[in-house]
């Protein structure tokens, strides 16, 4: 099918982050990277509708015992309650609705239920370390786990990592589409860590969470706090007609997003 | 502007998300953002954990009439095959539309087509059943070649790796794509492209070396 030039949409563009605020793809102390980590220059891309748009993968995909981390496999997981909670927002501070969260994390012994993972500390037969839960209209997420134990890898001598869980979150645009990991405050394995010492030291307070007291739970679990920060879109006045169309269109179709 | 405090959330939040539209044109915006954003880090070697799904290879549904695979392998720069890493593909329907309601022309609602899929290389290779994207405008006042979107996460990668699928056998379409035809040469041009296969085409990625595919910033 072939479209005219009138019908070319007007697009959102969405910010990129200052590179020295950045993780960077090629790090020497984490020894991966040196094989793995492209050389050369990427080349930009400019933001069109494969960019701008994304996956619609919410509440069909995530049921409410997926926020439960703690009750698995017919029993309850050995370890320190905790309730991990925040909101993922966009960089003008906007909630970020209908967001697919995905965590993974090593048990309490700081084991991962995975084959590749053989050091010799306990697997817990009531913990398989895997959660999803979607963000709410103030684009909110929690969920209950245990807090993950540090573990030992082959990085360098006596290498280990902070105890942290990783999160996988999709936005609502391809270019929003994130990785990372989450850390506890004050851990005394930071400083030894290239993966974490990968991101850029003004940018580290961003992965690490907040002891939350006023969200813990009395006799139950202690909580942590923690906000994620996708890309925004540009913000411009509209300047046609036309595109007042474009952003009712998209109101109508987002969740909670109706003016 | 002073830097906030990602922690420091706001008591009574602003509306929700509400991407705004911005003018034609493809420059980069380098003005400094309100809100830090995340860094990203690796997804590590357990990823599977957390990201698998039974469901992930299909971004159209089995036995849809145009249905074929995409199956390739990732290497790295020693010429080695990568086994832990992930490959997650978004792309407009036949018609070019998208099942996102951030599509300002409406959301597609295309059955068994969701557009997205994520495979993993545990067996070598991934595989990604899908239908073949229609043309979408290039802001330019002209239309796409049909493209698929890549992301490519796995140990040893801080940040994923975003690249294009384009396909061998849209020569036409090809030559005239602003993407492609802003790429130095033709051996640039050619890590992008899929080939015709038996039951769809075949696409690799080269994270390194001389055949380095050709990855984009967005
Ligand atoms: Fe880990």
């Amino acid at each position: 099918m072939t479209r005219s030039t009138s019908d070319d949409p007007v697009l959102p563009r969405y910010l990129r982050e200052d590179p020295s605020m950045r993780t960077p793809l090629a790090y020497p102390g984490y020894r991966s990277t040196a094989l793995r980590a492209p050389l050369r220059t990427p080349v930009d891309l400019p933001h069109r509708l494969t960019e701008v748009t994304g996956p619609v993968l919410g509440a069909d995909r995530v049921t409410p015992a997926d926020a439960d981390l703690t009750q698995r496999l017919g029993g309850e997981a050995v370890g320190q309650r905790i309730l991990v909670h925040g909101r993922v927002l966009d960089s003008d501070g906007r909630p970020v609705p209908g967001a697919l969260i995905e965590v993974w994390q090593a048990n309490a012994a700081g084991r991962y239920r995975h084959v590749v993972d053989t050091w010799p500390a306990p697997l817990d037969p009531h913990f398989d370390g895997m959660g999803r839960v979607v963000t709410d209209d103030l684009g909110r997420y929690e969920f209950l786990t245990i807090r993950p134990g540090a573990y030992p890898w082959g990085n360098h001598a006596n290498a280990w990592r902070p105890a942290h869980i990783h999160f996988s979150l999709f936005g609502r645009a391809f270019v929003q589409r994130l990785v990372t990991q989450m850390y506890f405050p004050d851990d005394p394995l930071f400083g030894q860590d290239p993966i974490f010492g990968a991101i850029p030291p003004a940018a580290r307070h961003r992965v690490i969470s907040r002891f939350s007291l006023e969200r813990t739970q009395a006799d139950w679990a202690l909580a942590f706090e923690w906000d994620i920060v996708l890309r925004g879109a540009e913000q411009t006045p509209f300047e046609t007609t036309a595109d007042s169309e474009v952003r009712g269109t998209a109101g109508r179709n987002r969740a909670g997003g109706a003016a | 502007m002073t830097a906030l405090n990602p922690l420091d959330v706001p008591a009574d939040p602003p509306g929700p998300f509400q991407p705004r539209s911005g003018r034609r044109g493809s420059g980069f915006l380098t003005e400094p953002l309100r809100r830090g954003t995340t860094p990203s880090a690796t997804v590590g070697p357990y990823l599977a954990i957390g990201l698998t799904w039974p469901d992930g290879e299909w971004a159209a549904a089995e036995g849809i009439a145009g249905g074929f695979w995409i199956r390739g392998r990732v290497f790295d720069g020693a010429g080695d095959v990568v086994p832990d890493a992930m490959v997650e593909t978004w792309q407009a329907d036949p018609d070019g539309r998208f099942p996102s309601p951030e599509d300002p022309r409406g959301a597609a609602g295309r059955p068994g087509f969701r557009g997205h899929a994520r495979a993993q290389t545990l067996s070598g290779e991934f595989a990604v059943f899908t239908l073949r994207p229609g043309r979408v405008p290039d802001g330019e006042g002209g239309l796409q070649a049909p493209h698929v979107d890549v992301s490519v996460f796995a140990r040893g990668l801080l940040d994923r790796v975003v690249t294009r699928i384009y396909f061998a056998d849209e020569a036409e379409a090809n030559a005239a794509d602003v993407v492609l035809r802003s790429l130095p040469d033709d051996a640039a041009r050619e890590t992008l492209l899929a080939t015709p296969a038996d039951d769809g085409y075949r696409f690799d990625v080269r994270l390194q070396g001389e055949r380095e595919t050709v990855f984009f910033a967005v």
